[in-house]
């Protein structure tokens, strides 16, 4: 055993937008060993069930994350529909299940072009965000806002779309899907990305199930686990199968990503040619008297939502477990045995977000 | 609706005694450790949820915390719930015993010690 080192990785970082810690434990340029550190940013958003009514929760939970707000939001009005044994209506669930694809559209590009900014490929980078931007455009105009849309509430949703907005979107996306090959096909076949990915950080199948993996991190090592498979929205309608890579290293995460950006289209372009008309929402009345658990698939993975009423306006919790908290354990097992200058990329290949954890 | 898989709603309360034989079992029969997480009641006492999860059906056990707030970890058999026993540890004030990665009340900065802790 050669003489050990600790080099501090974090919370400060280049390739990290958010603040985690990890002490690497290092013989000469192998990692051996890494503990994590969170914490820095632990915003207590789940003790404001104490101050905000059920209604009022749906907006602090989609406020969990910038990136995956929808699905908080959907995730927490799902939740509160299922302790008050209510359902959103058919229309409704099309247009949650559109406008969770498009954020995992633009989450996976967002994150496409994090992984390339992680390996220097500037111009990947910027040409992954500039493809995201039409995504964004198309939030903006059907819900009014880029980040943080409000459009979910307990009961359905408060925006409709018209017909001519979701052919728009459709043309949209289909327009985008040649670039979007494009940018795939620099990340499948470059030399400088294959370099950096193939072989490194490879998880195994059973690594991924005892870590209790979870989203791409678990389907790119062969896992068949999608919450989308749950019944939640009308994944069932569309006949959702989920994408499975099995090498388990970043090429295959990475991959996962790309085929679920082309998959998300198809999904969205199914559900516009078959939503049906109707009401968009159903009341919302009465206290919350029961428990109930929901579980999302966020373009990082399963979503964890818990309610429980205590027979009145406030719940007495409301629990929201992130992806990247289940996956923190999987890129500790990774990390040991690679080599130093890998760690940025692995990190990445998680696609963190320290602000969901630390809710 | 009522054949969705999320619409089935699994809760099997537990003997704190009984919790590691029954984790055990979760274990060996295959299930994945969702999440864990504590609550507050009303009455000041705390229950810790436990769900597992197999074939996209989740198991949940829920477990009231002695007085003492002290249980024992499961992360024997499922070494990932030290994310969610730290947690708890430092938003709650429970003590898990037996912690495969002991924090020691440092996993989270938070400004109140134990915010979520009866006892205060």
């Amino acid at each position: 055993m050669g003489k050990r080192t600790i080099i501090p990785f974090g919370p400060q970082h280049p390739v990290l937008p958010e603040p985690v810690h990890l002490d690497l434990v290092m013989e000469d340029e192998k990692v051996v060993d890494v503990i994590p550190s969170i914490g820095y940013i632990h915003r207590g958003l789940e003790k404001l069930v104490e101050k905000k009514e059920y209604t009022e929760m749906v907006y602090v939970i989609e406020r969990i994350c910038g990136i995956c707000s929808f699905g908080h939001g959907w995730g927490a009005s799902a939740v509160i529909e299922g302790a008050l044994g209510i359902e959103a209506p058919a229309r409704a669930q099309y247009l949650r299940t559109i406008w969770h694809e498009l954020s995992r559209v633009h989450s996976h590009l967002l994150w496409l072009g994090l992984l390339a900014d992680g390996f220097g490929f500037d111009s990947l980078f910027m040409h992954c965000w500039r493809i995201r931007e039409h995504v964004l455009d198309l939030f903006e105009k059907t819900t009014g806002g880029r980040v943080i849309f409000s459009v979910c509430k307990v009961g359905g949703v408060r925006k409709d779309i018209d017909a001519m907005t979701l052919k728009e979107i459709v043309d949209t996306l289909n327009s985008l899907k040649p670039e979007i090959e494009e940018v795939a096909e620099v990340f499948r076949k470059d030399a400088s990305c294959r370099n950096r990915m193939v072989g490194v950080g490879t998880l195994s199948y059973d690594d991924a199930v005892a870590l209790g993996a979870v989203g791409p991190v678990a389907r790119g090592s062969g896992v068949v686990q999608d919450m989308r498979l749950t019944g939640a929205g009308v994944y069932d309608e569309l006949g959702f199968e989920p994408i499975i890579e099995t090498a388990g290293d970043c090429q295959a995460r990475t991959e996962v990503r790309i085929r679920e950006v082309f998959q998300s289209i198809e999904l969205i372009e199914k559900a516009v040619a078959m939503i049906p008309d109707g009401p968009i929402e159903v009341p919302a009345k009465g206290n919350v008297e029961n428990e109930f658990i929901m579980r999302m698939e966020q373009p990082r993975g399963e979503a964890f939502y818990y309610a429980k009423g205590a027979g009145s306006k406030f719940l007495e919790r409301m629990r929201v477990r992130t992806p990247t908290n289940q996956n923190i354990p999987a890129l500790v097992h990774m990390l040991k045995g690679c080599d130093l200058a890998d760690v940025p990329i692995l990190v990445l290949t998680i696609d963190p977000c320290i602000s969901c954890t630390e809710r | 609706m009522s054949e969705k898989k999320f619409m089935i709603q699994n809760f099997e309360q537990v003997e704190a005694s009984n919790l590691l034989p029954r984790v055990r079992e979760m274990f060996e029969g295959g299930y994945r450790l969702g999440q864990a997480c504590a609550t507050k009641q009303a009455d000041g006492n705390i229950f810790v949820l436990y769900s597992f999860d197999k074939d996209h059906v989740l198991y949940n056990l829920k477990v009231n915390v002695p007085s003492n707030l002290e249980l024992q970890s499961i992360t024997d058999d499922y070494w990932p719930a030290f994310i969610y026993e730290n947690e708890m540890h430092d938003l709650f004030g429970i003590t898990f015993k037996h912690l495969a990665l002991d924090y020691q009340g440092k996993f989270f900065k938070v400004s109140t010690p134990t915010p979520w802790n009866p006892q205060n």
